[in-house]
């Protein structure tokens, strides 16, 4: 039988128009990555540091500064530390960001200062954690 | 027993005479079984013959019939106007998309875009009638089968507030398109639609608002299809230079 003509040519003008690829998956997957955070760890995270060892649940010694200070300069507390602050970060400001809409904020010079402003915080917030982790490890 | 009236307000343009769009209300009879639609055609039959819509087959398969009925998108035909009595309503063209004239809308832009996602098909090799036809099971089958229920009614449009803002987004309905035969397991255009899904036009305009899924009447959920190929997107970004080309799944 003859070949079947197969349509493959591009049919259009939008189809023809030259795409670029999004730089978005890079704060897509760190947005994607800090809500698993923020949804799994932060609340333990916030029930133990904000309520448990202020109310020295369950005895006063447990979060003594000598020993949250051996769990942060030890490899697999930094980690876990670096991972919640800086993940939670990108996710909270991603969310801030896209919630200039909102406000009616949504294009414009405006827009690219907020957008500045928030991914600015959330590597400032990486970078600095980071930093004072290592160097109390 | 009188019969039943209510006020049918609707959006008239005519881009030859009018400067901008105006309100003409009428006052249509109607049973608890008359749609919308059926509302707007007494009004053409009987009160205004110059009303213009568009309708085909008052079934919920045509998608022509798609208007804003009091501010949400919603087929005409299988709206009914009992619903909104004692109330009004006020009809309208479907929001985001240019009027051509009075309730009926220009449907350029998606159908150019709907061209642009390469909406058939495209298998590896083709198969000749003798080598009988390509076969699928069911499970393949259900990975795209509701995707495939797309009427084209535009609802979806209406309803994304993204595509009203910069409409160069390619939108709900033809990303669920894309998705539909991206996710075909006799198709190998996925390589050829990539470029699409991983602009700023593609995925990325979409902010999750989910509305589109909400006014569907097929249960498409063309948000769901935007957000899987946010995840494949990503996928290709990372893995391009490790995988072949289209391959991230
Ligand atoms: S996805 Fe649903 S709302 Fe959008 S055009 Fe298709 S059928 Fe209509
Ligand atoms: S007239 Fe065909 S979908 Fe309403």
């Amino acid at each position: 039988m003859a070949e079947q003509s197969m349509p493959n040519q591009s049919l259009n003008q939008s189809s023809q128009r030259s795409l670029k690829r999004s730089n978005e998956p890079v704060f897509w997957a760190l947005f994607g990555a800090g809500g698993v955070v923020a949804a799994f760890l932060l609340p333990a995270v916030i029930l133990i540091t904000g309520l448990a060892a202020p109310l020295g649940i369950p005895s006063p010694e447990l979060f003594s500064y000598e020993r949250a200070s051996a769990f942060a300069s030890s490899w697999a507390g930094a980690l876990f530390l670096f991972i919640v602050i800086s993940l939670s970060l990108w996710h909270g400001l991603h969310r801030v960001y896209h919630s200039s809409h909102e406000l009616g904020i949504h294009r414009g010079p405006l827009l690219s200062v907020i957008r500045l402003v928030c991914y600015g915080t959330a590597l400032g917030g990486t970078v600095l954690s980071a930093y004072w982790l290592i160097a109390a490890l | 027993m009188t019969q039943k009236t209510i006020d049918i307000e609707v959006l008239r343009y005519n881009p030859e005479k009018d400067y901008k769009p105006s309100y003409q209300t009428f006052e249509v009879p109607f049973a608890d079984e008359t749609s919308v639609l059926q509302g707007l055609q007494y009004i053409k039959d009987q009160l205004d013959g110059s009303l213009t819509f568009r309708w085909s087959c008052r079934m919920e398969i045509c998608g022509s019939c798609g208007m804003m009925i009091n501010g949400v998108p919603n087929l005409t035909c299988s709206s009914f106007l009992r619903d909104y009595y004692p109330g009004k309503l006020r009809i309208e063209p479907l929001s985001h998309l240019p009027i051509e004239r009075d309730l009926a809308v220009d449907q350029t832009d998606f159908l150019q875009k709907l061209e642009s996602i390469h909406p058939y098909i495209i298998p590896k090799e083709n198969q000749s009638v003798e080598e009988g036809p390509f076969k699928q099971t069911p499970a393949q089958r259900e990975r795209f089968y509701q995707y495939s229920e797309c009427i084209n009614c535009l609802l979806c449009y209406a309803a994304c507030p993204q595509y009203g803002l910069d409409s160069d987004f390619l939108g709900p309905a033809a990303m669920a398109l894309l998705h539909r035969y991206n996710s075909d397991s006799r198709d190998d255009g996925k390589a050829e639609r990539m470029p699409i899904v991983n602009a700023q036009e593609g995925v990325w305009a979409c902010t999750l608002v989910g509305y589109c899924s909400e006014v569907c009447p097929k249960g498409v959920d063309p948000a769901s299809a935007v957000n899987r190929n946010k995840v494949n997107s990503t996928l290709d970004y990372f893995f391009r230079f490790m995988a072949p080309k289209g391959a991230a799944e």
